[in-house]
């Protein structure tokens, strides 16, 4: 799976993750990061590697995965962390909304509330969600459902 | 029908008037299916400037495409991060600005003696010649027998896919998948997309045959997939109300006292695909047996040529595969149709070079193997 | 008409007119365009036809007519492939009992 950023870039910002373990045909992350920070060494089914230095936590390379595997964290407000992930669903949450918060096998894990979500139209139908989550929670919490 | 579908205009009336004379047009290469193998050759053919024409038995062109809403693998060259849909959008317009002469709901019946094609078009029966041929007529989904698995509820998962995505109807409310390939991951996420609930994906081996990515967006969704499970049994009078699964030995043998029973109205089987290749015998091409491939499957070189130097395949009908690397094989397969006829040009090696360069990028993929393989055993 | 997917987040459906058609001396209704199959389908009508030596229930399998198991009797035809065949106003459908029978 995705590295993960050192513990000093981690208080800096938002930073994506990508879980892409598979070497599969696909690129479009490459292109999805307008920092640049995206790169696949290589032949193209290589796996996705990431430059945290580049990466400013900007969101839109979320809805560019075509195996929504993107997401990103920001683990600096003091009392919670944000994780935004690509959602495909309906009906679209608002922010404010309570949710329960489902981990890496479907599990329900906790309550998370929305904080944002954008669904402009040149994300191709795809949402970007961002939703509060216990600090512990911040690397297993990767859906959402509502009650 | 989903919009993308519903825009595309009837194309075939100026060849069924053509066509209602005693005298039959004559085409440099007559392309057998509207998928993106299909397309992709018919294209290739025409822009390099062949007389062609594509037949296919639905209103609509684009075959399973429009059917995928989720985005595609596949390179940047080639619709990477489009959406199936918005694929069949971008080939059926080249089609139109091409000017492709298209016969829509046109069922080919049989390849005939003389190298003709009998085409059954709304109780009406045509015949076509051409020169050359090029087959992309698709695979049929595999069907798996257990105890009531004739009941009206037992689908294929592209049938519900066709109901739910081209037509807009559910036809039930809680879905059980058996097999998870490509196929069967991404179905029940498009059906949790749809509102529809999945109690369950079983897989009989030890471990998912599809993508981790699919696997993982319909896991964390809530959906359990059952490995090392097979189903015995579905329940219900007249149609499914029940399925009973059960776990598996080593030797894939049911396990006693591991049987569960599981609701769901709907039992869906995405357990694999077989190539159509009916008229390749009729037509006596050579067919192989290749599991790698799909089962049995026309014998095919590099340039997608049969046995018979005037017919060539591509898409699934050649091996069970991707959409991505479908439309590559059916560009190398127009490109080559046409070099048949009239010999290699400059435009024409470079498109089969291109596409080359790119089915082995994607082939070099560990998800790829077994075509490779397969494709090995054909040459042997 | 409740099979009916009103809301999605990826697609939009285009629907023809609603027309009646029988099913069975029912009368349902449908969109005018849209695969007879599909139709009965979302009006909860599953059950096909019916098999010949055992008289079991059939439904659909492909759904792109490739298997004949959806075979059905319309307007007195039997064999027609329900899954392809468009829906129109006042067309007569009945489960296919066997190989049918022209009427």
């Amino acid at each position: 799976m995705s590295t993960k950023p050192s513990d000093e870039r981690r208080k800096k910002g938002a930073y994506i993750v990508i879980e892409c373990p598979e070497k599969i045909p696909c690129d479009p992350c490459v292109d999805a990061c307008p920092q640049g920070a995206i790169s696949i060494p290589g032949s193209m089914i290589e796996l996705p590697e990431i430059d945290y230095e580049k990466c400013t936590g900007c969101l839109v390379c979320i809805p560019r995965c075509p195996g929504l595997a993107i997401f990103v964290i920001d683990e600096t407000p003091e009392d919670h962390s944000i994780v935004y992930i690509p959602y495909e669903m309906l009906p679209r949450p608002k922010k404010g909304d309570t949710a329960i918060g489902l981990d890496h096998v479907g599990k329900e894990r906790c309550e998370v509330k929305i904080t944002k979500v954008l669904d402009s139209r040149k994300f191709d139908r795809c949402a970007i969600v961002g939703f509060s989550v216990p600090k512990d929670l911040a690397d297993e919490i990767r859906f959402i459902k509502f009650k | 029908m989903n919009s993308s579908a519903k825009n595309q205009k009837p194309r075939s009336q100026k060849n069924i008037q053509n066509f209602s004379s005693s005298k039959l047009p004559n085409f440099d290469i007559c392309v057998v299916g509207g998928g993106p193998a299909g397309l992709e050759a018919g294209i290739v053919a025409k822009e390099l400037g062949a007389n062609i024409i594509i037949i296919d038995d639905n209103p609509v062109l684009g075959g399973q495409l429009i059917k995928q809403t989720h985005k595609f693998f596949g390179s940047k060259a080639h619709y990477c991060g489009v959406r199936g849909i918005d694929i069949a959008k971008i080939l059926t317009d080249m089609v139109d600005e091409l000017k492709i002469d298209i016969l829509d709901n046109a069922t080919v019946v049989g390849y005939y003696d003389d190298d003709t094609l009998g085409i059954l078009r709304k109780d009406k029966l045509f015949q076509i010649k051409a020169k050359t041929y090029i087959f992309a007529a698709g695979a049929s989904e595999n069907m798996l027998v257990f105890e009531n698995s004739d009941l009206p509820g037992v689908y294929g998962a592209g049938a519900v896919q066709t109901m739910m995505n081209v037509y807009g109807v559910v036809p039930g409310r809680r879905a059980l998948v058996i097999g998870s390939g490509n196929i069967g991951l991404i179905v029940p996420y498009q059906l949790l997309q749809s509102g529809v609930e999945v109690a369950a994906i079983i897989e009989i081996l030890d471990k998912v045959g599809g993508y981790y990515v699919h696997a993982a967006k319909i896991k964390r969704a809530g959906v359990p997939i059952y490995l090392k499970h097979t189903i015995i049994k579905a329940k219900g009078k007249d149609c499914v109300e029940a399925a009973v699964i059960t776990q598996v030995g080593d030797k894939f043998e049911c396990l006693e006292g591991t049987e569960k029973t599981i609701e769901c109205d709907m039992i869906l089987i995405a357990i694999g695909l077989s190539p159509l290749c009916e008229l390749l015998y009729q037509a006596g091409c050579r067919i192989d047996y290749v599991p790698e491939l799909g089962g049995n499957v026309p014998y095919h070189n590099e340039s997608m040529m049969t046995s018979k130097s005037h017919i060539f395949v591509c898409g699934d009908l050649a091996c069970i595969e991707e959409a991505s690397t479908a439309m590559l094989e059916g560009k190398i397969a127009g490109a080559k149709a046409y070099e048949a006829l009239y010999g290699e040009n400059k435009k024409s090696k470079e498109i089969v070079e291109q596409a080359n360069k790119e089915l082995s990028m994607i082939r070099s993929s560990p998800f790829e193997q077994r075509i490779l393989s397969g494709k090995e055993k054909l040459k042997a | 008409m409740d099979g009916y997917i009103t809301e999605h987040p990826i697609l939009e459906f285009k629907r023809g007119k609603k027309v009646k058609f029988c099913f069975e001396d029912k009368e349902i209704e449908g969109y005018e365009g849209l695969p007879i199959a599909a139709a009965l389908h979302a009006a909860g009508i599953k059950v096909l036809s019916i098999s010949e030596r055992y008289s079991r229930p059939r439904g659909f399998f492909c759904a792109v007519g490739k298997c004949s198991s959806c075979l059905m009797e319309v307007d007195g035809n039997p064999n027609v492939m329900v899954c392809m065949e468009p829906l129109r106003q006042g067309i007569k459908v009945r489960k296919q009992k066997g190989k049918g029978q022209k009427q």
